[in-house]
């Protein structure tokens, strides 16, 4: 592997800027002449707009413009889309109601946008924003899903009767009903995925800078995936032809999916930039963020799991009601559809599933995909409920899991995936081992002397990440492909840059990217440098989501080191007049093997640009492209174990212990991933503890608008985590990788909850499992 | 508005703000030191840390005027003469930050904890001292590990020097 190659273990090269604070974020960009936005946003969760009042705001010292919906329209703005069309079982399309960028005639949730005030400073944005005076008239809202459906429920957008979005179906009902007609057991039970707010420590930013004199618009913004800002703002949105608009992502603090959506700020504040001429820049606050960014979860499910009388699942039938919100945004729609129900086997051998999702609008932020998205949702249900059979059945809840184990690869599930690799057995053993599980009757035991309650559950969960064929994504109704491209250029001194179209805001591509490079050419890391975020340097790329960028990301850059490889191959056999299936390279030279003739890499280079002696016919350069599109999804899988005491009196839960074990294929940096395990472990139990996102079901406001108010993990509520891995390759790509980015807060709330209701000897418990929760749940 | 006079990582520096301006605006906007970041409305977060007069404040807590007169450290004075501070190193060798938005708080906070606790410090105290500092990258096990190694390299370093 090399020093620094594929499985090096070592320190990230973006660290520097970070630690020493000369990280670049949207809000630390300047640009002359700038200016200071803030939205005036709905304090409604319905109502009707009779009128906007500017005047006041107009007056207000430092105040340039107040600019509404009304104009932005007259200006031709197009409306904020869905990306992925679901249609219904009866055959009709999804009912997408109309979202404009800023609200005319309804706002329908609150922190639905207004207007913008566009001002010399912040707070003279913000003073201009308070006294612009807007003619509400309130109407009756609903923010809960259930209630969003019932008859008579206030009716938030025209074409959508009932509130409902689709009612789709993925399995054959005809078979999943006869299972559970002669099953010798079957497991129901009712769950609740609650709703998060994903809060990245960046709050969302952008800055629109319109150059009246090019034509030309410049957004910076705190996006997951700018070529795909870049394209929908302008093939959608009608702010500017792809040409003339460039979209840059500079570092960005985090995004956890809450980033790649194209809100209407980034949108609003390049319009703003023409209509007054100035860069127009807007920061969230973090009641902003809480408001306005797209939230995660918030599903209710029944789930039924048939087992026959060996305790085999002969059947899983799951009915879902999926709140997206107030409007539908950029993925919602794919989130409790294809990223769900696809999940819904586990990593479990069953012949027939049955899931029926229906979607509703509600008078709250837009929900779309939170890490994991959809993934999270299906595990939680399916590890619940395996923890709950085999208690009922009187089994050990391992041994009921390994006896339904798919144990053989490929292999194809009743809803679209086909898993092509795993070893499900091998992460249970470990994480057993790595638990002590034989041993925690004593602990228990020993617990039970302190009057403590202790518990142990388990979570084997898979998700379906590298998303994927662009042809198969297509055919369920994708309105994007979902390759990645990479461009390496190695210039004539024999450095190295890579341009990708995967985007880092956290997880390190600086580091594994030029560690893949130094992989294979032998070249020190320092001399690679990867170059992302902005669609002035990088063509096209789909961004980083769906932990996609080393499958799919690192592939393209693989694929396009293949060329490279090739051609230097060329070039140094017809220098070292050898021939080209005799030269390996390693170690930064290039060599014909079996004998002691070398040219160092950089020497070839330079003959690729000097171009005096290359082969015959051979163009000078020394550049290649590669767009990668996968044969398939990959698979993650993995087994985790949380251990936890409750102390009776007080319901408060003490996770003790907690083991990862997964299964992620080739591994870059074992350091980085864990790194992305520990943080997705972490908001796993933020879920499963402490997060729940609250409405007011009377007056729509949202009750978690703060820190003070939306509990989020810190230090001291977190254990250390145990990060192990085990290892099968994928065959979907050439690396073999699978990706972590979510696994952990995918596989780890169940693992949580089985802990504690194992420990209380009752299973009536929803998340968050507050004190006040667990107590309730003991005392019944 | 009012002039504000005060030092900036060891540096005499002075400008015209509102009276409202807290000290984090001042710093990012007056003097251009974006590395001290805003996370929050609520001072929740800790991603605004910095240390007035040898003390962690958060500075949206503070306001610019408050800190007339005072010697403020902010992320960017805190390696000396070009070698990083043994928290920023233990931040890099241990995977301690991912995006990096809370990190310059975290560092100028777990830098203020060492200096109180010595090389005494354990797990149990830097996870409950960072209860003012959010990270949502981490899970902060590797933020643990790096406050607890630097702490033992700059207690050890201490005990070498006596």
């Amino acid at each position: 592997m090399g020093a620094e190659g594929i499985g090096a273990r070592i320190a990230r090269k973006e660290d520097k800027r970070f630690i020493t604070g000369k990280g670049r974020y949207t809000d630390d960009m300047v640009v002359p002449g700038m200016k200071h936005a803030m939205f005036v946003r709905s304090p409604h969760a319905h109502a009707k707009i009779n009128g906007i009042d500017k005047s006041a705001a107009l007056a207000v010292p430092g105040v340039i413009d107040v600019l509404d919906g009304q104009q932005l329209t007259e200006d031709g703005i197009g409306s904020l889309i869905c990306g992925w069309a679901i249609t219904s079982k009866d055959g009709s399309p999804m009912n997408m109601g109309d979202w404009r960028p800023l609200a005319t005639g309804k706002v329908r949730y609150v922190g639905d946008a207004v207007a913008i005030v566009v001002a010399d400073t912040r707070a003279q944005a913000r003073e201009g924003a308070e006294k612009v005076e807007v003619d509400y008239e309130e109407l009756p809202s609903v923010t809960d899903s259930t209630a969003a459906i019932a008859e008579g429920a206030p009716q938030i957008h025209e074409n959508a009767p009932g509130n409902q979005i689709f009612d789709w179906e993925l399995g054959d009902s005809t078979t999943v009903d006869a299972a559970l007609a002669s099953a010798a057991h079957i497991t129901e039970m009712d769950v609740v995925n609650n709703r998060l707010i994903p809060n990245a420590m960046e709050p969302r930013a952008a800055l629109g800078h319109y150059n009246s004199a090019e034509d030309h618009y410049t957004c910076w913004t705190t996006s997951q995936n700018p070529h795909v800002a870049r394209l929908v703002m302008s093939a959608f949105y009608n702010v500017a032809p792809e040409n003339k608009l460039r979209v840059i992502a500079p570092d960005v603090g985090g995004g956890f999916g809450s980033k790649i959506y194209i809100y209407p700020e980034e949108i609003v504040c390049l319009w703003a930039s023409k209509r007054t001429d100035v860069p127009v820049k807007w920061v969230a606050d973090r009641t902003e963020s809480f408001m306005c960014d797209a939230h995660g979860r918030d599903h209710v499910s029944n789930i039924k799991i048939a087992f026959d009388s060996e305790n085999r699942i002969t059947a899983i039938k799951v009915d879902t009601l999926a709140n997206i919100g107030a409007y539908m945004s950029l993925f919602s729609s794919a989130t409790p559809t294809y990223l769900y129900a696809t999940l819904l086997s586990g990593q479990y051998n069953v012949a027939n599933i049955h899931a029926n999702v229906r979607t509703v609008y509600t008078n709250t932020a837009p929900v779309d995909a939170y890490r994991g998205a959809g993934r999270p949702e299906a595990c939680y249900l399916i590890e619940r409920a395996m923890e709950t059979a085999a208690r009922e059945l009187g089994v050990d809840p391992a041994e009921l899991r390994r006896k339904n184990f798919i144990t053989e690869f490929p292999h194809q599930t009743p809803v679209i995936m086909a898993y092509d690799a795993g070893d499900f057995g091998a992460s249970l053993d470990a994480a057993m081992q790595a638990a002590d599980y034989s041993g925690f009757a004593a602990r228990k035991a020993e617990a039970a002397g302190r009057g403590k309650l202790r518990g142990i559950g388990l979570s084997c969960y898979i998700e379906a990440c590298g998303i994927a064929p662009s042809q198969a994504v297509g055919s369920l109704g994708a309105g994007v492909g979902l390759w990645e491209s990479a461009e390496v250029r190695v210039n004539a001194v024999g450095t190295i840059e890579v341009l990708t179209g995967s985007h880092s805001h956290g997880q390190g591509h600086e580091t594994t990217f030029a560690q893949l490079v130094a992989d294979r050419l032998g070249v020190g890391i320092d001399t690679v440098s990867i170059v992302h975020g902005d669609t002035d340097k990088v063509q096209m790329g789909m961004g980083t989501y769906g932990s996609r960028s080393g499958a799919v990301g690192m592939s393209a850059i693989s694929v396009a080191l293949d060329r490279v490889e090739a051609k230097a191959k060329k070039i140094a056999a017809h220098l070292l007049e050898a021939d080209e299936a005799d030269i390996v390279i390693e170690g930064g030279e290039l060599k014909v093997a079996g004998t002691d003739k070398t040219l160092p890499w950089f020497q070839m280079a330079l003959a690729a640009y000097t171009a005096h002696n290359l082969p015959e016919g051979m163009e000078p350069g020394l550049k290649e492209t590669a767009f990668f599109d996968p044969a398939n999804f990959t698979f993650p899988a993995g087994c985790y174990i949380c251990e936890v005491e409750v102390d009776p009196d007080t319901g408060v839960t003490d996770v003790i212990q907690f083991v990862a074990a997964d299964d992620f294929g080739t591994i870059i940096n074992p350091m980085i991933v864990e790194g992305q395990v520990h943080g997705g472990v972490a908001q796993g139990i933020g879920q499963a503890l402490l997060e729940g996102c609250a409405y007011d079901p009377q007056s729509g406001q949202l009750l978690t608008a703060s820190y003070m108010d939306y509990t989020m993990p810190r230090a001291d509520d977190l254990p250390s985590i145990d990060v192990s891995t085990t290892k099968t390759e994928s065959p979907s790509n050439p690396l073999g990788m699978k990706g972590c980015g979510e696994a952990g807060a995918i596989g780890s709330p169940p693992a949580v909850i089985n802990a504690i209701t194992d420990a209380i000897g009752n299973n009536d418990l929803t998340m968050p499992a507050t004190p006040q929760a667990v107590w309730a749940a003991i005392n019944g | 508005m009012a002039s504000i006079s005060m030092t900036v990582n060891g540096r005499e520096v002075s400008g015209d703000a509102e009276d409202r301006t807290l000290l984090v605006e001042f710093l990012r906007n007056n003097l251009g030191l974006t590395g001290t970041h805003v996370g929050c409305d609520t001072s929740q977060c800790g991603a605004c840390v910095v240390h007035v007069d040898g003390e962690a404040v958060k500075s949206c807590t503070m306001l610019a005027a408050q800190a007339a007169g005072s010697a403020v450290t902010t992320i960017e004075g805190l390696a000396a003469g070009g070698e990083l501070h043994p928290v920023q190193k233990a931040f890099h060798e241990n995977h301690g930050l991912q995006c990096g938005f809370c990190t310059p708080g975290m560092i100028m906070a777990a830098t203020d904890m060492i200096r109180r606790h010595g090389a005494s410090l354990d797990e149990k105290t830097v996870r409950e001292e960072l209860e003012g500092n959010i990270c949502r990258c981490t899970g902060y096990h590797n933020i643990v590990k790096s406050i607890l190694a630097a702490a033992n390299e700059m207690g050890g370093a201490q005990q070498a020097a006596e």
